[in-house]
């Protein structure tokens, strides 16, 4: 029968824990930035990560960029076409991918796709001593193997929205224009007219970049500090998942508010 | 700066503790050159730990290691990893990278250390692999080999470097009597060939007294016994018989602490 | 070691990268008709400008010349001072233009219309545009008819 102060006292364990691993993370986000100039002489590294992270992403974006935007075009008319409005389609799914949808969705695919595969890989090579063994031949094994990574992530982001965005208004352009009778010029011509290129696109570019290093950081380092055995880094991969998917939701709230907020 | 006396690692006052066990208490080892030292006691003795502290990945919490004259925990990251490429270790399960092959192993610390062209790379990764016996073995990956073979490739990569000492950390656990020879053979000839210095930390009696010059026996944080093979099995000490005969009862009690049987038994409750 | 297929494969994401930023900039957004810097400024006051923001296009004869770059109070006169860019291939716009304030559309956003004058003389930056008309705001015409309304109905019972 635990007390009310033992039940105080676990959870301000369990709040100087969760500062404890802010500080290691934080931490650990310097050392991999400190291995950046580094990897100039050895591109071969980054560009290795680049395909396990970026393009063996791309099937996934690929698929739910157009399934979106399908669906965007579909409930984007049936709305309008009620104000006599479904000229503007092309408007709302523009503007629905580049400010939101692309940046934020693709974030969430990434983390539970490339992610956890971060996390679940360095986790393992940490419980099987590769990690160990790096060190004890005189490597860094945070800058051989955690900052290829993270670079990776950093390039692979933006690119990978960028590239739902654009699948996603070819999608709304397949169903509003091609099923729903929507008029071919109308959807591009008022799309042309209201994105506006620094404030949809430049402040979309910054979020999916922004969401690229919060994902990648956190799968990195979870991978990084887990506990090695099997379960422990099977829960560091379920923490990868969930931990970088609230982050994005939050950071998304806060740069929308920043850059869309007030009018 | 070398050091040319003939203790290549001494350990001095060492204490570690990790959370509340304490786990050295002022521990004195010395390691001479190309000689093989072993380090032996009951599981959980934290062998393994007294290596990453020769390594520089664990500080302790009171006193030095001093590696061919240099104090491992005094030294800055840049000169630590100097030293590290001296020294080789071999862990308990291999612990190659598994995403490439046994030539790529091998020719890692080669590749990342130096910048021989790939051609001289190449003669002393089969160099290496040949020493081990498994040079036949260079395209195969970390999955398909077996234990013992996984180890003798981490051999090969720990001796890349040409280093001056290597530590093993439990070689002989889990083998079958083959690879046991096999890996027994080669640590000692590779001591004698190469002019290593070995550290065998293990609690296989049989394989590590035959090759060991030197043989520490610690338990409870401390060193209880030292000395040769022979000299072990001939003293005195309760330690040195009750491990090196392999009794279940002795100074490492069989029983784990706990209350009156009796009483356990007939009280009845939970527990 | 990467192999060459790797390479290809990274290659031909980039590119595919690139080429959706690309695409997002020239074909969705109006860089096209983008035109920042050049043009120039002209002002215009209004008693009732409700609905018109920054940013809003600035037509004549229905083609967009310019948008409005800033929305002012005036505290003496207590009028809205519009400041408009107009590009700067179009300048030959007359003095005594006037500008309008419509509605695109019955639910649309507000825009300025420029009708032009006769004057020979251009309008240059800095220039004031003298003659305008206010934003039609939906009460005050619901207003106006229903007034109106009552107004008929109160004859016609007052001529019986």
């Amino acid at each position: 029968m635990k007390s009310v102060l033992d039940h105080l006292q676990s959870l301000g364990q369990k709040g100087t824990g969760v500062f404890e691993r802010l500080g290691r993370a934080n931490i650990l986000f310097a050392r991999i930035l400190a291995g950046v100039p580094g990897l100039f002489l050895r591109p071969n590294l980054v560009i290795q990560q680049v395909y396990s992270v970026g393009v063996l992403s791309l099937l996934i974006i690929l698929v739910s960029g157009l399934f979106v935007g399908m669906v965007l075009g579909l409930q984007g008319y049936n709305t309008l076409v009620d104000f006599g409005a479904e000229e503007s389609l092309g408007v709302v799914v523009a503007l629905s991918l580049v400010r939101e949808l692309g940046p934020v969705v693709t974030a969430l695919l990434f983390a539970g796709r490339a992610g956890s595969a971060l996390t679940a890989e360095i986790g393992l090579m940490k419980a099987t001593e590769q990690l160990s063994a790096m060190e004890m031949m005189a490597i860094d094994p945070i800058r051989r193997v955690l900052t290829p990574r993270f670079l990776a992530g950093f390039i692979s982001m933006p690119l990978l929205a960028a590239i739902f965005s654009a699948v996603g208004i070819m999608g709304g352009y397949f169903v509003g224009v091609g099923l729903l009778g929507v008029d071919d010029g109308a959807y591009w011509s008022q799309m042309q007219d209201k994105v506006d290129l620094y404030d949809d696109i430049y402040n979309g570019v910054i979020k999916s970049i922004v969401f690229g290093i919060i994902v990648t950081w956190i799968a990195v380092f979870e991978g990084y500090d887990a506990t090695p055995t099997s379960e422990g880094v099977s829960r560091a991969t379920t923490r990868t998942v969930v931990h970088s998917s609230l982050a994005v939701l939050a950071m998304d709230f806060i740069l929308t508010a920043l850059m869309f907020g007030g009018g | 700066m070398s050091d040319t006396s003939d203790i290549l690692i001494s350990v001095r006052g060492l204490s570690f503790s990790r959370g509340s066990r304490q786990i050295f208490d002022d521990i004195d080892i010395d390691i001479k050159r190309g000689s093989v030292t072993a380090i032996m006691g009951p599981s959980g003795t934290g062998k393994t730990t007294l290596l990453r502290l020769i390594g520089g990945q664990l500080r302790p919490d009171k006193g030095n290691v001093v590696v061919d004259g240099e104090d491992v925990h005094a030294l800055r990251r840049g000169q630590l990893y100097q030293l590290r490429k001296r020294m080789g270790m071999l862990f308990q399960n291999g612990a190659l990278l598994t995403d490439i092959n046994v030539y790529d192993n091998v020719a890692f610390p080669l590749r990342e250390h130096t910048h021989l062209p790939e051609r001289l790379i190449r003669d002393l990764v089969l160099m290496k692999l040949h020493a081990v016996g498994l040079r036949g073995a260079r395209d195969l990956m970390p999955s398909e080999l077996s234990g013992g073979m996984l180890r003798r490739v981490a051999l090969a990569r720990a001796i890349a470097l040409d280093p001056m000492m290597i530590m093993y950390d439990e070689p002989f656990t889990g083998q079958d009597p083959i690879s046991m020879g096999v890996l027994v053979r080669l640590i000692r000839l590779l001591n004698d060939t190469l002019g290593l210095t070995s550290i065998i930390v293990s609690h296989d009696i049989a394989e590590t007294a035959a090759i060991a010059d030197d043989i520490y026996l610690l338990s409870g944080g401390k060193v209880v016994a030292h000395g040769s093979a022979d000299e072990l099995k001939q003293s005195g000490s309760e330690w040195a018989k009750q491990f090196i005969q392999g009794l279940p009862d002795g100074p490492v009690p069989f029983h784990y602490p706990a209350d009156d049987y009796a009483h356990d038994l007939l009280s009845g409750g939970p527990n | 070691m990467t192999t060459r297929l790797t390479e290809i494969w990274v290659g031909i994401f980039i590119a595919a990268g690139l080429a959706a930023l690309f695409v997002l900039a020239m074909k969705v957004s109006n860089l096209s008709t983008y035109n920042r810097d050049g043009g120039y400024e002209v002002t215009a006051r209004f008693e009732d400008i409700s609905g018109l923001k920054v940013r809003s296009p600035v037509t004549m004869a229905g083609v967009r010349i310019g948008r409005v770059t800033n929305i002012g109070f005036d505290k003496n006169t207590f009028e809205a001072v519009v400041t408009m860019r107009v590009e700067a291939r179009y300048n030959t716009l007359p003095k005594d233009s006037s500008a309008s304030i419509y509605t695109a559309g019955l639910l649309g956003e507000k825009y300025v219309s420029l009708a032009p004058g006769g004057d020979e003389q251009s309008l240059h930056q800095g220039d004031r545009i003298k003659l305008t008309q206010d934003s039609m705001v939906l009460e005050k015409l619901i207003g106006q008819f229903v007034s109106r309304f009552m107004n008929s109905s109160s004859e016609k019972s007052s001529s019986k």
